[in-house]
């Protein structure tokens, strides 16, 4: 690999640090789909970028997508089909907090994005005439809730490989994407109130390099990876998000975490929606369908937070299954073997691996699981970041992000199909916003002297941390507190517990000990890094469900089980005049983290509910029911 | 939520949980390879573990895991996914390529498991294996859909693919570029240079054979020389050894029958540009 010219030495503290500088137009941190996505669009436009990631592309967690991603295809062979009608599902299924511009750019770009991936080569499950293979998913309906859809464009179950694959591919295609594989990146470098690039440690030397960019794309993917059982890999820790926590900048809607009702019990993999948009469903322990009883008309292929809120409920009255009631059951045996064969192949062998089922003859053993994490940081519809500044959206200067890092549009609960449908769209988005806002080859500013000093200091202190508290021991105490505090159903006892431990745990990292002090290739010291990403996350999760008395979507409050919206639902809303923000709960929390106390302190911003021309009307809330 | 209850406690209590764990009545040992390059002095050597497989979910990499966690926070490997997607974990065990997410451990406790990384690769560290040049070869096949007329702008649209068609990708396209079946075969390891291996190969081959590609012939030609597919004795360890059950060395064999001419690409079944001319008509 071919290393920068050397830029400086800082001598001031314990050790010196030789930086290595790079200059690039563009610099893209991570590269699973979105940042591969967003760094093929710059790249066609003759941008020079450099993909910086901790692991090589194809290792990304995207690769793990199973079902599909939506796109309402004019010409697809299942049924007529209409951007809008997957518009209207992607707000509903958000309960009325996504940003509605945004849900407009995602499900009107869809259909466009998958052709350009079918283009790349992506290879797409096919119809008999020869056009992409669809399927049913959660939430996705026809004609605004009349019957459901098939909408989810899928390549077997592996559609995230497959769409991995191909992004990466194709990316190789251009010289002027520099890849640099196995560079963790510590922090973000800002001047002037713009972001300039960032700075970055090779895993294989432990030597730091500072990236200089005129613009910078955040695509580190989401922070599952605090709770004990989630879906995600090992390596969903969220730094992106506590890149943008360090900057003093605030994240959005940290509370929203996306339960999938079917992890497998156990290992916590994933087993698909596709598996119940195949035909597959649910039973209890009295062998019934309960889900006809929760949601009469979508059935098993309710909104995945109303599926997993279910599953608990009859865990908990008791007709849970297995020898400690604590599970439930997803069964495909009554499925044609050809559609387990055809259509779920990898989802089959790897619930054999993990549970030793066989899916054509007995149930799987499942549980939800954490999925995914609809908060991050807040992005407008071109991909821009931005910040609130007195009720008005301010963007930050050089600074874009997209993927399961932001929160946009998949508000309070994420429709399934949509992740990695969102990644593309934005991804390429920001490519397109890039190209208007500046042009290969524009000049770039001298960087001050001590651009690098704040990500200097908090790496030194990690890396010479000789502390008492074990990586692993306060990562597990994190994973527990999440999992059991501020789980399915939260409620306010439970969450002030979980703000005494997680606070606690935030406090013992001051304390944190790293083990292996050479330099080569020190997982120990990434590991340790990527815990205080999950930590500083995991705050403001806590502190934003605790200060949230309502229930919407994913995130659901016992002692609150009601949505506070502007509007009371119980009378007409025609004529009625809409509550004031302080009174209401249909808006974003803003998290701001104070690192040295570990403080949070919560402000808010409104819902964009205007959609960006009159192709499409905004949805007004209604109370959701499936 | 009684349902995700799970051991909990203080850090005293973890410590002691995990520190009792080598007192269990399971007892299992793993025989690990040991190499840092920044302790030149030392040899590589291997590094015996013991691990109670009671206290051990079941899969190698849980045990790489607890060992990483509870005994030696310098042992070094690379994992991501832990559902056998993602490729990271490929290492060598008891003999095998394979990966350590999705292989369980032997439960024969009376001999040890030997971890060893990919063989005849550079070592980074311990079980990390330098991959740069198999990345590089994996590039050189242009991975990539190539047409002869791009799509006009404008008029995206999919091409068509044909149900059969689609079909002859399968098994080809799910590799997850583990590496595994390329690191054990004795041609690679002797040209691994020139040879660019059943992985990368089984690649080229799905290219070469998607119905709406159309470079079939500029890609089969960079492959005519005699080290980038000839290297192949079909000895089969590839398909062996796959943690995925594909079979690259039929791959390679039908690169070979294409290369020789004895049988042409058959055309696609349905044209891939038909939607694009009924757009362009109207
Ligand atoms: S069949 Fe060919 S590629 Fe496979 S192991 Fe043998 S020589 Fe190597
Ligand atoms: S063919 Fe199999 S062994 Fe070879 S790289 Fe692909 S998945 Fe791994
Ligand atoms: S960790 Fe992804 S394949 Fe093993």
């Amino acid at each position: 690999m071919t290393k920068g010219k050397l830029y400086y030495e800082v001598c001031t503290r314990q050790a010196s640090y030789t930086i290595n500088h790079h200059k690039y137009d563009c610099l893209v941190i991570g590269a699973g789909g979105a940042g591969l996505r967003a760094a093929i669009g710059l790249a066609e436009q003759k941008f020079s970028v450099a993909l910086v990631t901790k692991m090589f592309p194809t290792r990304s967690h995207t690769i793990a997508a199973q079902g599909g991603m939506n796109a309402s295809i004019v010409t697809s062979s299942m049924h007529e089909d209409d951007w809008r009608w997957h518009f209207y599902d992607t707000v509903k299924g958000s309960d009325w907090l996504g940003d509605q511009d945004s849900i407009q750019q995602l499900t009107r770009d869809a259909p466009n994005c998958v052709y350009e991936l079918e283009n790349m080569g992506m290879p797409f499950s096919r119809t008999k005439d020869g056009k992409i293979y669809q399927r049913s998913f959660g939430g996705g309906t026809k004609n605004c809730g009349k019957e459901m859809a098939k909408r989810t464009c899928a390549v077997a179950d592996r559609t995230g490989h497959a769409l991995l694959h191909t992004l990466y591919g194709y990316s190789t295609k251009f010289k002027n994407i520099k890849l640099f594989s196995e560079f963790f990146v510590l922090d973000l470098l800002q001047q002037e109130g713009a972001i300039v690039g960032a700075l970055a440690l090779d895993m294989d030397d432990s030597s730091l390099h500072r990236f200089q960019a005129k613009n910078t794309v955040i695509a580190t993917g989401g922070y599952p990876r605090m709770f004990f059982s989630c879906t995600a890999a090992h390596t969903c820790t969220g730094d992106g998000c506590s890149m943008v926590t360090r900057l003093g900048l605030p994240l959005q809607d940290m509370e929203f975490i996306q339960f999938h009702p079917t992890g497998m019990y156990g290992s916590g993999c994933l087993m698909t929606e596709g598996c119940r948009g195949e035909g597959g469903y649910l039973v209890n322990s009295e062998g019934q369908r309960f889900m006809e009883k929760y949601a009469p008309k979508a059935k098993d292929l309710a909104s995945r937070d109303v599926v997993s809120r279910s599953i608990a409920t009859e865990i908990r009255q008791g007709r849970g299954v297995g020898p400690k009631k604590d599970h439930m059951y997803l069964q495909l045996h009554h499925l044609k073997p050809e559609v387990i064969h055809k259509q779920l192949p990898g989802i089959s062998e790897t619930a054999y691996t993990f549970t030793g089922v066989d899916v054509t003859t007995e149930p799987v053993p499942i549980i939800p699981t954490v999925h995914y994490t609809m908060g991050g940081i807040a992005i407008n519809y071109k991909g821009e970041c931005i910040v609130n500044k007195e009720g008005c959206d301010e963007v930050i200067p050089g600074l874009h992000s997209a993927g399961e890092a932001v929160s946009n549009c998949h508000g309070a609960n994420r429709l399934g199909a949509n992740s990695i449908l969102d990644v593309v769209v934005f991804g390429k988005a920001i490519g397109v916003n890039v190209g208007n806002i500046s042009k290969p080859g524009d000049s770039q500013p001298e960087l001050n002297h001590n651009v690098c000093d704040s990500a200097i200091d908090n790496f030194e202190k990690i890396r010479n941390a000789n502390g008492s508290v074990l990586p692993h021991e306060l990562r597990l105490s994190m994973r527990t507190t999440m999992q059991n505090k501020c789980g399915v159903f939260r409620e306010a006892k439970l969450l002030d517990e979980a703000q005494n431990e997680i606070q606690k745990w935030y406090a013992a990292f001051k304390d944190i000990k790293v083990t292996d002090q050479k330099l080569n290739y020190n997982t120990d010291l990434i590991e340790c890094l990527e815990l205080q990403n999950m930590l500083q996350a995991a705050v403001q999760v806590v502190a934003c469900a605790r200060n949230r008395t309502e229930s919407r979507g994913a995130h659901f409050r016992d002692d609150f089980p009601k949505r506070e919206d502007e509007m009371d639902y119980s009378k007409p809303t025609e004529g009625q005049t809409p509550k004031p923000m302080e009174q209401h709960w249909r808006k974003h929390s803003l998290s701001h983290l104070d690192l040295a106390s570990g403080k949070v302190t919560i402000s808010y911003r409104p819902v964009i509910d205007k959609t960006l021309d009159d192709e499409v009307q905004t949805i007004p809330p209604v109370p959701r029911v499936y | 939520m009684p349902f995700l209850r799970i051991t909990y406690g203080t850090f005293g209590q973890l410590r002691s949980f995990a520190t009792s764990s080598a007192l269990g009545k399971r007892v299992k040992s793993f025989a690990v390879y040991r190499w840092n390059p920044d302790e030149p002095d030392k040899k590589p050597y291997t590094q015996n573990f013991e691990v109670d497989l009671d206290d051990c979910a079941p899969m190698v990499l849980d045990a790489l895991l607890k060992i990483k966690n509870e005994i030696d926070p310098t042992l070094t490997f690379r994992r991501s996914c832990r559902e056998g997607v993602c490729g990271s974990c490929a290492m060598n065990i008891d003999g095998v390529n394979t990966l350590a997410c999705i292989s369980h451990i032997d439960q024969n406790l009376s001999k040890p498991s030997k971890i060893y990384p990919l063989p005849h690769m550079y070592v980074v560290k311990d079980l990390v294996p330098d991959l740069s040049n198999f990345y590089r070869q994996y590039q050189s096949i242009e991975p990539w859909l190539q047409r002869d007329n791009e799509a006009a702008k404008g008029k995206e649209t999919q091409l068509l693919q044909d149900v059969e068609d689609r079909a002859k990708l399968d098994g080809l396209y799910e590799c997850v570029l583990c590496a595994c079946c390329s690191t054990s075969c004795p041609s690679y390891w002797w040209n691994g240079d020139k040879y660019l291996g059943p992985a990368v190969l089984m690649q080229a081959y799905r290219w070469i054979i998607d119905s709406r590609d159309d470079a079939t012939g500029k890609r089969l030609s960079k492959l005519k020389d005699t080290y980038s597919v000839y290297r192949c004795h079909t000895i089969m360890n590839c398909t062996r050894t796959c943690p995925k059950g594909l079979n690259p060395g039929r791959a390679i064999a039908q690169i070979k029958t294409l290369l020789s001419g004895m049988v042409k690409k058959q055309p696609p079944i349905m044209d891939p540009a038909g939607l694009q001319k009924q757009a362009a008509s109207n």
